[in-house]
């Protein structure tokens, strides 16, 4: 076992321990000790309604991750191939980007209620504009060489974006979509704590408003854990796809 | 682009959008999109209002106190796990383990720990600014050119002028790219926290609007936060190019 | 007749930039052109105008007597920073040209499965352009002007980033090649003894005004063995006399 291994191990122990410990003197009559929020995250685990829960939440994430795929690299794509489009649109998606837009939910909730269809737009607003921008300056920066290669050897326009530009820019437009997931997935907890009691939020709001809180800390832990899980499993791919080519600046 | 030969300024598109909002909003098309000029005249009406400014002070000092610490810890911090294998081998998997989380779910924790107040948010701000400071300085730090040190090793320089006229200097554009970063997280942060917490400034705000259906009030909030949300990310942005003129990568 | 290459009066500008004022040159069937010039003297414009990449302000290039109105079957690039596909291997990359022209595959396979060997590379086609070093790469790229069977083959600047060995070598292969295959070549270079070593014909260019200043034939040393041309008297003397109407030029 080499000593980097040991060092995280020994770290990861450490701060649980100090979460069991801190439960136990107790630092707050709200702070449950590490051993109870597992046994409590067993509990919801093997009675289903974990399951059950995550049926809910993941329905808008995924509907709204896909929505903003197609439509956000759609978009990126043509904001790479024409100025015009570059100078029309890409101002609003900068503008998004810097933006606070957590504040929009509020509005939505007004305008759509609270059902999936706000919660999917929810997801899409926070994950389009980095999907956007990314694919837009990828496309953008296209080694102009290549482009000229397709063309001396009588490729078409067509050839050129499918063969040359859409491959070139994949792997920042892949680091793109794994941001936009990550930040469709705040986007999902938010309008479930917010909008409507439903899913994994339900359980959060719940447990807390009837004190049972290692249920709320699992529920809380589980979020962390599939969403740290899925994105580094994606970053794991990434990598094996892309090897070989140069992900340089992503945009954030 | 071009129009008839005559470079068209950056961002100028946002004046023609601006221009179809207003023409919707007169339209009364949607009651959800009030004209501009509407807006406009709330705004007027309500920023020297109590309620307004108490919002605005209660977000700005969330927002620079947040800032401030996660400034002040993460780049030390983050310089540290550069140099010192060991620290980092310990602490990295917690940073990376954080940047991945959805922050916001770890909101109403901070809510039954420290209260429905201030400290809750100015520690959400805190948290949702740090992680890329830290992994920023960090990387800062490794990017040094060997041949830098080896150049100070080289003229026998001391450690202190070491950090303070070279590894300060080189690792200085990636540190601050990730403060602009995390400043703009922290924008986030406020008002994630504010939205969840809704008692004090803007979340407060927001209840008080929706409760009444009074959209145009809405809209100057927004706009407001995402205005400023948007000349601090210009302004940084500017800073870091100013400061990072040396930097080769970027 | 095939491969006669023609530019009449041919201007192009950047901006305010004059990269081409009012060039007009030859380039005989079958022969190697070069075209010798210090950096600015647009000879890269014009190779690229050549092959259709680049639209001239005004001006036309004849190739067998037809009008150049963009790339064509006839011409085949070798691009300096080789061009190629990362994400393909050696041989989808040879085969690239073909496949845009909508060659079935297997018979694009095979035809790039010819080159390959032809260039030395064979055993690469699996491998993937980031294994290569940049002799190699150049070879793919070489191999794929060649797959497509044009009559004009344009080279620009070929051998500029690999290292002095390898460049000398390749020098050598092209000479080998000029015999096997019977195609009009234009080559760009900025270096004397490349241009001297290689070519039938030698248009020295200088910048501003972009012009061609002489045309230069050596004679005889196409007759000799390769091992023995760089240290023949006509060689070197035709080299000190480019050099020294070039050095005036030099930065």
């Amino acid at each position: 076992m080499n000593r980097s291994l040991i060092l995280k191990l020994f770290s990861i122990i450490f701060v649980l321990g100090a979460w069991e410990i801190g439960g136990r003197i107790p630092i707050s009559f709200a702070f449950p000790t590490f051993f109870d929020s597992i046994v409590a995250f067993f509990n919801l685990i093997l009675d289903g309604t974990m399951f059950k829960a995550y049926a809910e939440t993941l329905k808008p994430l995924i509907v709204g991750v896909l929505i903003s795929a197609v439509i956000g690299i759609s978009i990126g794509v043509l904001i790479g191939l024409s100025d015009k489009i570059d100078w029309l649109i890409s101002p609003i998606f900068i503008v998004m980007q810097a933006a606070p837009l957590a504040a929009l939910i509020p509005l939505l909730i007004l305008a759509y209620g609270i059902g999936l269809t706000s919660k999917v737009f929810v997801v899409c607003i926070m994950a389009m504009p980095v999907i956007v921008l990314n694919t837009a300056s990828s496309v953008k920066s296209v080694s102009s060489s290549l482009k000229e290669m397709c063309r001396s050897f009588l490729g078409t326009k067509v050839d050129e974006i499918f063969k040359i530009i859409l491959p070139a820019s994949a792997p920042i437009i892949f680091a793109g979509l794994r941001l936009g997931i990550s930040a469709g997935f705040i986007g999902a907890i938010l309008s479930e704590l917010k909008i409507t009691p439903t899913g994994i939020g339900d359980i959060i709001t719940y447990s807390r408003s009837i004190a049972d809180y290692p249920s709320m800390y699992a529920a809380i832990f589980s979020i962390i854990l599939l969403a740290v899980l899925f994105l580094n499993f994606l970053e794991v791919i990434e990598l094996k796809l892309f090897k070989g080519s140069n992900t340089k600046h992503v945009n954030d | 682009m071009k129009i008839f030969g005559y470079k068209v300024p950056l961002m100028s598109s946002l004046l023609l959008w601006g221009l179809l909002w207003e023409i919707i909003g007169r339209s009364k098309l949607t009651y959800f999109i009030p004209s501009v000029s509407e807006i406009f005249l709330t705004f007027l009406e309500i920023y020297k209002s109590d309620a307004f400014v108490q919002a605005s002070t209660e977000t700005a000092y969330a927002f620079f106190l947040g800032s401030f610490f996660s400034i002040i810890i993460g780049v030390p911090v983050g310089i540290l796990m550069g140099k010192n294998k060991i620290v980092d081998d310990i602490l990295l998997p917690w940073v990376n383990l954080f940047i991945s989380a959805p922050l916001s779910a770890l909101v109403p924790v901070l809510m039954i720990l420290f209260g429905f107040g201030m400290k809750a948010i100015i520690i959400t701000t805190f948290l949702f600014a740090v992680w890329i400071i830290v992994l920023n300085s960090r990387a800062g730090v490794m990017q040094i050119n060997r041949s830098l040190v080896e150049m100070a090793k080289s003229f026998c320089a001391s450690n202190i002028d070491s950090f303070f006229k070279i590894y300060f200097w080189a690792a200085l554009p990636e540190i601050i790219s990730g403060i602009r970063i995390g400043c703009i997280r922290a924008v986030k942060g406020v008002v994630i926290g504010q939205l969840l917490i809704s008692i004090v400034g803007f979340g407060a705000l927001f209840e008080l609007y929706s409760a009444n259906f009074l959209m145009s009030h809405f809209w100057v909030v927004i706009f407001v936060l995402f205005f400023m949300a948007f000349t601090l990310s210009e302004i940084l942005a500017y800073i870091e190019n100013k400061l990072a003129y040396y930097a080769s990568n970027r | 007749m095939s491969g006669i290459v023609k530019v009449k009066n041919v201007f192009k500008n950047y901006g305010k930039v004059e990269a081409l004022r009012d060039m007009s040159l030859d380039f005989p069937q079958g022969k190697l052109t070069s075209l010798l010039g210090p950096s600015g003297c647009g000879k890269t414009t014009l190779l690229k105008i050549i092959a259709g990449i680049i639209k001239p302000d005004s001006g036309e290039v004849l190739v067998n007597d037809q009008i150049v109105k963009g790339p064509g079957p006839d011409r085949a690039f070798v691009f300096q920073d080789f061009a190629l596909l990362p994400w393909a291997n050696v041989l989808r990359n040879v085969a690239f040209g073909l496949e845009l022209r909508k060659v079935a595959i297997s018979e694009r396979e095979s035809i790039a499965e010819k080159y390959i060997e032809a260039v030395g590379l064979k055993g690469f086609e699996k491998s993937y352009p980031h294994e290569l070093s940049g002799g190699m790469k150049q070879r793919v790229g070489l191999a794929r002007a060649l797959s497509v069977d044009a009559k004009v083959l344009l080279l620009d600047e070929p051998f500029s980033a690999v290292d002095e060995q390898t460049r000398r070598k390749f020098q050598e292969d092209l000479l080998d090649l000029i015999k096997k295959e019977k195609k009009t070549f234009i080559f760009v270079t900025h270096s004397i003894e490349e241009a001297v070593y290689v070519s039938d014909q030698i248009a020295i260019l200088l910048p501003r005004p972009s012009r061609v200043s002489e045309i230069i034939k050596p004679t005889n040393l196409k007759n000799k063995n390769p091992e023995n041309i760089r240290r023949d008297p006509e060689y070197l003397d035709i080299v000190d006399k480019i050099w020294f109407s070039l050095k005036t030029y030099v930065e």
